[in-house]
């Protein structure tokens, strides 16, 4: 348990070293991740001690948006002034992604299996 | 002692901010199961209202709250290197629909960003809002890191990320209808890749292998975009 927990920040460390020596417009902990999956792929397998840890704030992983979230607060101004243009490129932007990518997918993978 | 000065005492603590938001959570959590799993009322946004009521009631600042509530943001971190685990899980299935899933990862991703940031701009959102408005598919954890690369307003950023998440969950049934889409596949791909964490327990509930494509969709659409947004960006002149 903690020998993973210590395996996830060493990646995210790691990750934020590389990217700010190598300049590469990646955060940190993306970088980590790809880290770890290169590990795994190297090690061959889940250790237990790492996946209890990984698994554990995977499953509450929407808890952790709660403090960033209310952030939001401080923008009270801006998202008053500007609600309309907000909540409708979200909205709009959300459905035409949603579109290409369901649609996309589904043709290739059809066409594949023929 | 006065109440106020009581309340005082207590506020200036980072513990307590810590307990509200573990407690605001959980009576989100229970109101949600009560109504039935609605991602209208989404324990993440329950919670943020039940927090940002409490702040406003109390005249507490943000920075504030988020002195104790750091500590449960600090885990983001390690939540997103965490997610290697589950790709590394579907490494076979992944690596057989490598092709298609590459194709719809980066049309996907650039729909949602350029779709964005043209009707944010048609709609005379300023410039800050627009860098802001730029990750909103894109998992908080790393929409937080793109907004604050590209310069907008990293908490701004995670917040529409959220929204977008909980909008995702809500018309996707409709656009599934409207394609009839069957493929689990595409299912759970293209909610991951729209509306990242909200998408994927929202497919984990269809089924294990939707919830497994969700959760590599939205690990690939965070990868992909905090190298695609930046470009985007400085190709629409906006940094």
């Amino acid at each position: 348990m903690v020998q993973g927990f210590l395996i996830l920040l060493l990646c995210q460390l790691t990750g934020e070293w590389l990217m700010v020596w190598l300049g590469i417009p990646v955060p940190g902990p993306v970088a980590g991740m790809i880290l770890l999956l290169i590990g795994l792929v190297v090690f061959g397998r889940v250790p237990d001690y790492l996946r209890m840890p990984a698994e554990g704030l995977i499953r509450h992983l929407s808890l952790l948006f709660v403090p960033a979230g209310v952030g939001l607060m401080v923008f009270a101004d801006v998202l008053a002034q500007q609600w309309l243009a907000i909540l409708l490129s979200l909205v709009l932007s959300t459905f035409i992604t949603l579109i290409v990518t369901a649609w996309m997918l589904q043709t290739l993978e059809t066409r594949q299996r023929k | 002692m006065e109440i106020t000065n009581f309340w005082v005492y207590f506020a200036a603590r980072p513990l307590f901010w810590i307990v509200i938001t573990l407690m605001a959570f959980l009576l989100a959590m229970a109101l949600n199961r009560k109504v039935g799993g609605s991602a209208l009322l989404h324990p993440v946004l329950v919670a943020m209202v039940l927090i940002i009521v409490l702040l406003q009631l109390s005249g507490t600042d943000y920075d504030t709250y988020f002195e104790g509530a750091q500590f449960i943001h600090f885990l983001l971190g390690p939540a997103t290197v965490a997610l290697a685990v589950p790709l590394f899980d579907h490494r076979e299935r992944i690596r057989r629909l490598l092709v298609p899933l590459s194709v719809a990862c980066i049309s996907g991703s650039l729909t949602a960003v350029v779709s964005t940031l043209l009707i944010g701009q048609l709609l005379g959102a300023s410039d800050a809002l627009l860098l802001s408005l730029a990750p909103k598919s894109v998992t908080s954890p790393i929409a937080i890191g793109i907004a604050d690369q590209i310069g907008g307003y990293p908490s701004l950023a995670a917040g529409l990320a959220l929204m977008t998440g909980v909008i995702g969950c809500l018309l996707a049934p409709l656009v599934f209808k409207m394609l009839k889409t069957r493929s689990e596949t595409a299912i759970g791909f293209s909610l991951g890749l729209s509306a990242h964490g909200f998408g994927t327990a929202y497919a984990m509930q269809r089924s294990t292998l939707t919830g497994a494509f969700a959760g590599l969709a939205m690990g690939l659409t965070g990868v992909l975009s905090s190298l695609l947004i930046p470009l985007v960006v400085r190709l629409m002149g906006l940094s």
